[in-house]
């Protein structure tokens, strides 16, 4: 049997954190290859590789039986390897045919016959951004075959699907498997994965876990596989006690309170909501139903208004939204509340440890991540918040920052402050949680209390599967 | 021999490196600025003597003064991240508002009407590219066209003579000097010294931070398009007076003046970079090489061509100061 992609003990680490370590397999020409894992299990790294995005630490990467270092991503297009993105990546003011032969002479011809292939009845000519969702998949698919990738990976390509066209990508992928071509599907979709895949990788930490022939896989041994052993009681967290209500949320799907003392984690899949709703509380996008904060409805109320009456976000990306790159660490930190003291400042920096002479002395985008976050922090700590959002708190930073910023958010409970905290990363939560809301599709699918914390169980919710 | 030179060359290499990177420093300062104006006196002047002669320098600053304030406005938009192309129909729109104002009602409500229309101009563009989000390119080019065709029609083209004398006083040098200095020191303050200043670098180096962490960022692009708006209707008060009739093609040719000065000077037309000082050694040197290039007897069309130089360098410097930040 002939393999397409072989990874042969590959290594990645981003700024010393490893993000894939010692990961082989391989994936054969006519057969579907499922990879699964949780956030930040490394699959979209491993994908990344393929794709020219960066080069291995260690290891290598074989593809047809030869040596395959791809430096960008244009030599991956060249020999032979095709991504169907998550999040579509076709042009939308351009026609189909103009995304697919983007980089190429325009062949109207060959576009229709690529359209009839994967089975669209539609003009080259139609503009993208008429098609739906579903559609736009099979242009991805046949912008693939205009190169005739010889490899082609599919990145959660069912979440935006409805039923019928979910069963038309299937049959789809049917027939390129049926032409040789090898195929790797990723999703947190297991029942699909063990359905159309016909060999089964499972990835946790940056390591392969488990891998097979799909028959040796059950729904129940890949939720395990993912998870890990059983993790042991969690510690009880110092000064766990709840108190007043702080935050009470009624939105549509999304019903919840937040109380003096607590912090009440949310879990859920890239996707599930969880963003959008913290954007929502914190005003910056428009929510429809009752937010109130210590009994005050906060309808119509700017960010700014907000962060008056005691409200703080840190958001999941620092470099969008969280920093001012080319600002000091002082102006950073005096952003939201511009009239502290000195004294303040270098107080809110000791807190949460950031080294005093930083204050001053460069733009913030010289910092490590972690003491980027550690800015972050320093800059709501000051706005002394009773309620605190924190979006992907501990991504791209170190364990001892995470450690740090862990304690911070122990102090701030302690202090009387409620924190909503959203993490993809399950154990995170499970050890600073005192009760956690599982999402799903923009809804509260599930609330589990700390003593009741189950990883399996709050991974099965956030899947959603019936099982 | 030759080799041995190629040689010397590869050797070479990481000693200049180290160079490059140090120049990158002084590319940051606004020292350069100054340094250059100086370079540029010592190499013109012997072809030009006037330039040095008391009448020649009392030249330079009574052209830079008005030009002066007009840029000190246009920095404060293009530190938010935007671009005010309104100010030169700014300019004649109030001028002839003014001198017409005047002629009926007097120096005091002429010079009202003139910061009025100034301000109105510079709300609209605000409000615009504010509240409703439109790109500040195509806001302020629709109100640049807006203003100076109706400076010009409503005048059929004609200015305005017959100003009251007690007008004619500002155009004198020293009161001038005194408005356009309290001017810069108000708005070297205000950006080193105050919250809004603060807003505006947070405005323009991230607007997305910015709304987060609960800058109101609609008010402070407001504020600093009516503050370019005020600006340039003080250099219509500094130029009709100087003119002593309003005039509605009044600044015309200034804009690249206005935007050279400002680049030169170290403001970033990306965003979230500038300082009065900066903008004030700007104006000084694009006036400097504006007069000199005058006395030297070159035509307007050479004039133009060095300072679409001068921008294009300006620019490049502007780039490369990014580049040594990442």
């Amino acid at each position: 049997m002939s393999f397409a992609v072989a990874y042969d003990r590959v290594s990645k680490s981003f700024a010393g954190i490893p993000a894939v370590r010692d990961v082989s397999f391989t994936a054969r020409s006519g057969r579907v290859l499922g990879l699964v894992g949780e956030n930040g299990a490394g699959k979209s790294t491993l994908m990344n590789l393929l794709g020219g995005l960066f080069l291995p630490d260690g290891g290598r990467l074989q593809l047809a039986g030869e040596r395959y270092e791809p430096r960008s991503p244009l030599e991956a297009v060249r020999r032979g390897v095709a991504f169907i993105h998550q999040e579509l990546s076709l042009f939308s003011n351009l026609t189909i045919a103009q995304n697919i032969f983007l980089t190429g002479a325009l062949d109207r011809p060959r576009a229709t016959e690529l359209l009839a292939s994967v089975g669209l009845s539609l003009s080259p000519d139609t503009p993208v951004a008429a098609l739906s969702p579903g559609e736009r998949q099979l242009v991805e698919i046949a912008k693939a075959l205009s190169i005739d990738a010889r490899v082609l990976i599919f990145d959660e390509p069912t979440t935006s699907l409805t039923a019928p066209e979910r069963e038309r990508l299937f049959a789809l992928i049917d027939r390129l498997r049926g032409e040789g071509r090898a195929l790797i599907y990723i999703s947190h979709a297991l029942p699909d994965v063990l359905r159309i895949c016909d060999d089964v990788v499972v990835l946790r930490d940056g390591m392969v876990v488990e891998s097979g022939p799909r028959e040796a896989f059950t729904h129940d041994r890949l939720i395990t596989a993912m998870v890990g052993r059983a993790l042991g009681e969690p510690a009880p967290r110092p000064g766990a006690c709840r108190g007043d209500l702080l935050l009470e949320v009624a939105l549509e799907g999304i019903a919840f309170g937040l109380h003096r003392g607590e912090v009440l984690g949310v879990a859920g899949l890239m996707g599930s909501g969880r963003t959008e709703l913290a954007r929502m509380l914190f005003g910056l996008d428009r929510a429809r139903g009752e937010i109130r904060l210590q009994g005050r409805s906060l309808r119509g109320l700017s960010p700014r208004a907000r962060i008056a009456r005691g409200m703080a976000f840190l958001t999941e990306s620092r470099r969008d939204d969280g920093l001012l790159l080319d600002a000091s660490v002082r102006e950073n930190a005096t952003l939201a509340a511009p009239l502290t003291s000195t004294e303040a400042v270098a107080t809110a920096c000791a807190s949460v440890r950031l080294p005093a002479p930083m204050l001053d002395r460069d733009a913030v985008r010289t910092l490590s991540g972690g003491n980027q976050q550690k800015v972050v922090l320093a800059k709501w700590l000051l706005t002394r918040p009773s309620v605190l959002i924190l979006d992907e708190p501990t991504r791209g930073i170190d364990v001892a920052a995470k450690r740090e910023i862990g304690r911070v958010i122990d102090e701030l409970v302690t202090g009387g402050a409620g924190v909503l905290l959203i993490s993809s990363e399950l154990e995170e939560l499970m050890a600073l949680s005192d009760r956690l809301m599982v999402m799903r599709q923009g809804r509260i699918v599930g609330e589990v209390h700390r003593a009741a914390f189950d990883s399996e169980a709050i991974l099965r919710l956030a899947l959603g599967d019936a099982s | 021999m030759g080799r041995e030179g190629a040689e010397n060359t590869m050797t070479a290499l990481p000693l200049i490196l180290p160079a490059w990177r140090r120049r990158g420093r002084i590319i940051q300062s606004d020292a350069w600025v100054l340094a250059l104006c100086g370079i540029y006196l010592l190499i013109a002047a012997p072809s030009a003597p006037e330039l040095l002669s008391r009448q020649g320098l009392a030249n330079i600053v009574s052209n830079a003064l008005p030009l002066c304030a007009v840029t000190i406005g246009q920095m404060l938009v293009l530190i938010t991240g935007g671009i005010d192309l309104s100010v030169t129909a700014t300019i004649g729109l109030a001028s002839v508002a003014g001198a017409s104002a005047m002629i009926g009602g007097g120096t005091g409500l002429g010079i009202a009407a003139m910061l009025a229309t100034g301000l109105t101009v510079g709300l609209g563009n605000g409000l615009a590219v504010a509240r409703l989000g439109m790109p500040p390119f195509i806001v302020t080019l629709t109100t640049m066209m807006f203003g100076s065709g109706l400076a010009v029609w409503t005048t059929h083209s004609a200015s305005v003579p017959g100003l009251p004398s007690s007008f004619m006083a500002l155009g004198r040098p020293l009161v001038p000097l005194a408005l356009v200095a309290g001017l810069a020191l108000a708005v070297n303050h205000g950006l080193r010294r105050t919250v809004l200043g603060r807003w505006l670098f947070a405005v323009g180096g991230n607007p997305r931070t910015a709304r987060v962490s609960g800058v109101p960022v609609a008010w402070t692009l407001i504020a600093a398009y009516a503050a370019s708006g005020l600006c340039a209707a003080l250099g219509a008060v500094l130029y009709t007076a100087r003119l002593e009739t309003g005039s509605p093609v009044l600044g015309q040719r200034i804009f690249l003046d206005v935007i050279a000065a400002t680049v030169i000077g170290g403001t970033s037309l990306f965003g979230g970079r500038g300082t009065v000082v900066g903008t004030v050694c700007g104006v000084v040197f694009i006036t400097l090489v504006d007069n000199s290039f005058t006395l030297l007897g070159l035509s307007s069309f050479v004039v133009l061509i060095a300072k679409g130089a001068l921008i294009l360098l300006a620019a490049v410097i502007d780039l490369l100061r990014r580049r040594h930040r990442t």
